[in-house]
C-alpha cells in the first residue's frame, strides 16, 4: 500500500459531510478550470478548486467556517468549462445549507430570508412604488401572495414544513 | 396565439414596475397573451433561499409550477433569477420521481399536486423562438438609434446542459433582439461576466459585487454604450443601484422597456421615475 492509498484512507470522509456532496465532490481532480475562470475568485480570496477539495477531505468545519463559501456568485462559469462535470455550484449550495444548518448565516441573509416569511418575497413593499403602479394601471399590489392571505398562508405552511421558519428565528 | 402563466416574481413588480408594465404591453403588441400566475410567491431566489435550505427552495418552487399546472400554462418569467429557479426545479422534479413525490407529500398539506408538467420560459426566449426577430421588426413603430451594451447575465443561459438557450460564452440571441429595434449591441470584452449581485454575494459582499459590476461598466462605457440592456431585474437593480458610487452614469433598460420605448411607450409608462441611475433618452 503506497503512501497515497494510506493518506486517502486517512481522509475519507467520516459521513460528516453527505455522501451525495461527497460523491459529487470525488470527480473532481484538481485541474484548476473553475478558479481560473472565477470571477469572484479574481477579486477575492475565494478558491472555487480549494472548497472542493476541502470537501473531498470531508473538513467539514473548516467549510462551514470559511467567508468564502459565501463568495459565490453562483454565475457557473465553472460549471461550464469543468472538464470532469462536477456539479460545483450545486456542491456549494449543497455546503451552503450545511453551514446553514448548523446555524452559520450572516444578519443579511437571515433579513432576506425574513422578508420570505413576512411577504412571500425576498424584497419588502414600498409606498411609493405600490402608488407608482396605481398611475401605470397595474394592481396596487400584485396578484401575487401579497394579494392574497390563504395563498400566503399555504406558503407559510411549506415554508414551516420544510423548518424555514427556524433560519429566521435563530 | 401563443399564450403563458406570467411569473411576476419580486424585483420587477415591487422595484421597477414599469419592467412588468412594458412586458404586459409588448407582449400585447406582439399577440403573446399573458395570464397573471395568481399566488405565487418569490421563485423563490436559487442564490440565497436555495442556498439557506433547499427543501425549502424546491418545495415553495414546486407550489409556483403547480398553480401553472392547474391553468395548464407555461410559465414565463421576465428575471434570470426566477428562470435559474423555476427551470432547474422544474428539471429536478421531473428527472427525479422520488424527489417530486417527497415534495409532493408537502403540497398534500395545502391541498396542491405537482405532476411534473409544467414548462418554464424566459421572456427573451419566447421573444426570440416563439415571435422571432423579424416579427418584431416589424412592430417597432419608432425606430431606436442608440449603441447598447448587451446584458445576459447568468441563469438566462447557464447551466446550458439543461437550458439550452444560446452558447454560454458567446450568445447572440439578446443581441439580435435589441438589433430589432434599430438599436446597435456594441461588441465589448467579457460579455458574459456576471454582474456580481448573485448567489446572495450583494447582500453579504456588497463590495466584491460592485467589483464585478466595476469591471462590466469599464467594459461597456469602452465600447461606446448609452444604455445598458439587461435580461433581469436583479443585474438591472445592481448595475442601476452602484453606478453613481462608482463614478458611472449608464442609464439601465430591461429588454422589456428597450422594446417598449420602440414600441412607442412613453418615459412615464415605462416608469424611469424609479430607475436610481437617471435615465436620459
Amino acid at each position: 500500500m503506497g503512501p497515497w492509498i494510506i493518506l486517502i484512507i486517512m481522509v475519507t470522509p467520516k459521513g460528516e459531510i453527505s455522501k451525495e456532496i461527497a460523491d459529487a465532490a470525488k470527480l473532481c481532480f484538481q485541474c484548476g478550470t473553475c478558479t481560473a475562470g472565477c470571477p469572484s475568485g479574481r477579486r477575492t480570496s475565494y478558491r472555487v478548486r480549494k472548497i472542493v477539495r476541502m470537501a473531498q477531505l470531508g473538513l467539514k468545519e473548516e467549510i462551514i467556517n470559511s467567508d468564502e463559501l459565501w463568495e459565490c456568485s453562483t454565475c457557473y462559469t465553472c460549471v461550464e468549462r469543468c472538464p470532469r462535470q462536477v456539479p460545483i455550484v450545486d456542491i456549494i449550495i449543497d455546503l451552503r445549507n450545511l453551514a446553514v444548518a448548523e446555524g452559520h448565516i450572516r444578519a443579511q441573509h437571515k433579513g432576506t430570508a425574513t422578508n420570505l416569511v413576512k411577504y412571500g418575497h425576498t424584497v419588502d413593499v414600498k409606498e411609493n412604488i405600490s402608488k407608482l403602479r396605481v398611475e401605470l394601471g397595474l394592481p396596487e399590489v400584485p396578484p401575487t401572495v401579497l394579494a392574497n392571505q390563504a395563498a400566503k398562508a399555504d406558503l407559510d405552511k411549506i415554508l414551516k414544513a420544510t423548518g424555514f421558519d427556524k433560519i429566521v428565528q435563530e | 396565439m401563443a399564450k403563458y402563466a406570467f411569473f411576476l416574481g419580486c424585483i420587477a413588480p415591487l422595484r421597477y414596475p414599469g419592467i412588468e408594465k412594458s412586458t404586459r404591453e409588448v407582449c400585447a403588441a406582439l399577440g403573446i397573451e399573458l395570464v397573471d400566475l395568481n399566488d405565487a410567491s418569490c421563485c423563490p431566489a436559487p442564490g440565497v433561499i436555495r442556498a439557506f435550505n433547499k427543501k425549502t427552495w424546491l418545495a415553495a418552487a414546486a407550489r409556483n409550477l403547480a398553480l401553472a399546472e392547474k391553468q395548464g400554462l407555461p410559465i414565463v418569467t421576465i428575471c434570470n433569477g426566477c428562470y435559474g429557479s423555476l427551470f432547474d426545479a422544474a428539471y429536478e422534479l421531473a428527472e427525479n420521481p422520488e424527489l417530486l413525490a417527497e415534495v409532493n407529500k408537502i403540497l398534500a398539506e395545502i391541498g396542491l399536486e405537482y405532476k411534473g408538467t409544467t414548462k418554464v420560459h424566459h421572456f427573451a426566449e419566447v421573444l426570440y423562438n416563439e415571435v422571432g426577430v423579424e416579427k418584431i421588426k416589424s412592430a417597432v413603430t419608432k425606430p431606436l438609434d442608440y449603441q447598447v451594451a448587451a446584458f445576459y447575465g447568468c441563469h438566462f443561459l447557464k447551466p446550458s446542459e439543461i437550458k439550452q438557450v444560446d452558447n454560454p460564452e458567446n450568445p447572440h440571441i439578446l443581441d439580435d433582439l435589441i438589433e430589432a429595434t434599430g438599436a446597435k449591441s456594441m461588441p465589448r470584452k467579457q460579455k458574459t461576466l456576471c454582474c456580481g449581485a448573485g448567489g446572495g454575494l450583494k447582500a453579504a459582499f456588497g463590495d466584491v459585487a460592485k467589483k464585478f459590476t466595476e469591471t462590466n461598466l469599464e467594459n461597456m462605457k469602452e465600447s461606446g454604450a448609452q444604455f445598458i440592456i439587461d435580461v433581469c431585474p436583479f443585474c438591472h437593480l445592481q448595475f442601476d443601484g452602484v453606478q453613481k458610487d462608482l463614478g458611472y452614469n449608464i442609464p439601465v433598460l430591461h429588454l422589456s422597456q428597450l422594446l417598449g420605448l420602440a414600441m412607442g411607450m412613453d418615459e412615464k409608462q415605462l416608469a424611469f421615475s424609479t430607475h436610481i441611475t437617471p435615465v436620459k433618452l
